[in-house]
């Protein structure tokens, strides 16, 4: 039997030490209160709008086992080699060391503010998808006046595939997560209108491109592709905006009650700092997997493994996949 | 909520400056360029050069696509080099398209070193003449705005209402060159810069940030250089005057001789086309820039700044503020004789 750090108790964590429990002692290192932040943050998930807090549930129920010590509430500081296992540090003032790491850090979003052109948190109207996500699942979409939106606006890649924020990359969930909200939206206050602004839509996993036809057809969602290029908070309260639409040519104003920012997965403080200390940190702050074929779970470093969002973006459905195969890799 | 522009700041050299001034600022705003030496010189003790022997940086010119670059930069290697034979290394232009075009020339000098010499080989074939790079080049905006705190120490009057006693209300606008081109070399970068709105918090007043706010004044030099294409230059400043109206601002502040322009003259010809004005008086939204701001509150004589030859009068904010004037002297020459009196607009009030 090994004795397995797991460091992140989100999808990736808890799935592979539930697999790994199984035949090892597993000690799950989260930093919040409660494991699942990320997703227990979401309403529904794409693509067949299925509750987040349902899963959320299921994945912490896999955490009842006799062979899984959850150390909640405590985070891991330090990640070092020593005698052939790892040592683990915690803020706790915690020190073990194990045969196995597993680095599940996930991701965190993009910080919005950082497109100062767009005016988050400057303009009340201006919100990202997780503040959206907590509307739908609070059930109720609300202008900043707290009435029924006559029009919402959605922006695609706010800090993804943006060489001026210097993330190059596509985060891959925010194009589904768009068409998904707005549906949300149309569902929960029909007489809103709801347009997409989009660069190309990449609609790549089952059931996607059959949501966006939906999203269409069903339930009027417009899209636009084009960028827009500032946001500004109008007298009345609402948000004025100045776009372009690259298939007309032309360059567009619009006002809406809200502009939702699609904002992106970046790696998260502790996906950073944690892949640096262990010389396994590759593009943008992520972890380095050995290579993305056959060894995608291994790094560059013996008896530390990766799996999840803090290799790169990945939907939750993915993140569960990859866990379990990197409990595999670990058995 | 962390707010990123704050951190966009740039080097200001303290002292030693070689001033250039503006080719259109001393027509429109003619009291501007002396009131900054004034305030640089005499309110804060600071050498500023201001040689009798520059010229245009041909800014305008090659804008319009009617100078090409090569001759740009050798006419910028020229006003450097009465900047190097003065013994300065700090340079200043008055206007935002200088800063623009030399920021860019030096720009372009640092990643092709070759453009450099060719402009040491032209300038020393046409005028015998060398220079060095500025060690420093800012605005003069950058310089009041550095010095705010300085100034305000010294000033009798705040940007405060004196009848309601609340901060007076102003729009700030910033002249496309002095960030848009490069928003490194601005402080708050393109996007939200600071340089004026941290002059009008400072000296008691409320930035209004309005939707247009980052909107041309109507200034673009295709706009206005050709006169069939003045329509849109017009257009542009209605639609921020439109966009800023119902906050009611107290005054405009501009950076760039040509947004000061525009946005003051076309309140009368937008007034004589439409019958329309932005305010809720008809006198207009009084347009400074921001040396006549400065030099207002720290008590120089709003005729010296020569604020009677905008077309919006300043009367509505020289009484908000409580600031003193001689209207008898208005329209007097320094030798106390009446020049001429103005004709007056048929629908803004003077």
């Amino acid at each position: 039997m090994k004795n397995i750090a797991i460091i992140g108790a989100g999808p990736a964590g808890i799935e592979a030490a539930s697999i790994l429990a199984s035949q090892h002692k597993v000690t799950l290192f989260e930093k919040e209160e409660r494991p699942l932040t990320n997703i227990r943050n979401k309403a529904m998930l794409f693509p067949d709008f299925s509750s987040a807090e349902e899963l959320a549930d299921q994945l912490e129920a896999k955490l009842q086992h006799p062979n899984i010590t959850l150390l909640a509430q405590t985070a891991v500081t330090g990640l070092q080699r020593q005698d052939g296992g790892w040592q683990v540090t915690d803020d706790k003032g915690g020190r073990q060391t194990f045969d196995q790491v597993l680095l599940t850090t996930g991701y965190r979003v993009f910080d919005a503010s950082r497109k100062e052109e767009l005016g988050y948190g400057i303009y009340k109207g201006v919100i990202t998808s997780l503040d959206l996500e907590k509307m739908v699942k609070e059930g109720r979409i609300v202008n900043t006046m707290g009435d029924t939106p006559k029009q919402i606006v959605f922006l695609q890649c706010v800090g993804s595939r943006d060489e001026k924020s210097g993330n190059n990359y596509c985060s891959k969930v925010c194009c589904v997560t768009a068409v998904k909200q707005a549906i949300e939206v149309k569902k929960l206050s029909p007489s809103t209108n709801v347009h997409i602004f989009y660069m190309d839509l990449r609609m790549w996993g089952q059931g996607f491109e059959e949501m966006y036809r939906t999203a269409q057809e069903e339930y009027n969602v417009r899209f636009v592709r084009g960028r827009i290029s500032e946001a500004a908070a109008t007298y009345d309260g609402r948000v004025q905006l100045k776009a372009e639409d690259t298939l007309m040519g032309l360059p567009l104003n619009m006002n809406t009650d809200l502009l939702v920012l699609m904002v992106g997965m970046c790696a998260s403080d502790g996906t950073q700092q944690l892949a640096k200390a262990t010389g396994i940190d590759g593009l943008y702050g992520f972890a380095q997997s050995k290579d993305e074929h056959l060894n995608d779970n291994l790094t560059s470093q013996e008896g530390l493994f990766v799996a999840g969002s803090c290799k790169r973006p990945m939907s939750v459905n993915d993140t569960i996949q990859d866990a379990r195969s990197a409990a595999l890799a670990m058995l | 909520m962390k707010r990123y522009w704050n951190e966009y700041q740039k080097e200001i050299a303290d002292d030693r400056f070689f001033y250039e001034r503006s080719c259109i600022r001393q027509t429109f705003f003619p009291g501007s360029e002396t009131a900054f030496l004034n305030i640089l010189r005499n309110d804060l003790g600071k050498d500023v050069y201001d040689s009798s022997h520059q010229h245009t940086c041909s800014g305008i010119g090659y804008h319009a696509d009617v100078v090409p670059f090569e001759t740009t930069m050798t006419v910028v290697a020229r006003l450097f080099s009465l900047m190097t034979e003065r013994g300065y290394e700090n340079y200043v232009p008055s206007c935002v398209t200088s800063f623009g075009v030399m920021t860019e020339i030096i720009e372009k000098w640092n990643e092709s070193p070759e453009l450099l010499e060719q402009a040491r080989q032209y300038l020393r074939k046409a005028t015998g003449r060398e220079f060095e790079i500025p060690k420093n080049i800012v605005h003069p905006s950058d310089l009041i705005y550095k010095f705010r705190f300085d100034l305000k120490e010294k000033m009798k009057y705040q940007l405060v209402n004196r009848f309601t006693g609340k901060p007076l209300r102003g729009v700030e606008h910033i002249g496309c060159h002095y960030a848009k081109i490069f928003p490194k070399h601005g402080i708050g970068n393109a996007e939200f810069p600071y340089v004026l709105a941290g002059m009008i918090e400072a000296w008691g007043g409320e930035v209004i940030d309005y939707p247009e706010r980052r909107h041309c004044c109507g200034f673009g030099f295709r706009q206005y250089l050709v006169q069939e294409n003045r329509g849109y230059s017009v257009a542009n400043s209605k639609k921020k005057f439109e966009s800023m109206e119902p906050y009611e601002p107290d005054f405009i502040v501009a950076n760039c001789p040509g947004c000061a322009m525009f946005l003051d003259k076309w309140q009368y010809t937008i007034a004589e086309m439409e019958h329309k004005t932005y305010d809720k008086e008809g006198y207009g939204i009084p347009v400074l820039t921001y040396e006549e701001l400065a030099g207002l509150l720290l008590g120089y004589d709003p005729w010296q700044l020569g604020l009677q030859i905008h077309q919006v009068q300043c009367e509505s904010l020289l009484n908000k503020i409580g600031i003193p004037y001689d209207p008898d002297s208005k329209y007097k020459g320094a030798d106390g004789q009446l020049l001429a009196m103005p004709d007056k607009p048929s629908v803004l009030k003077v």
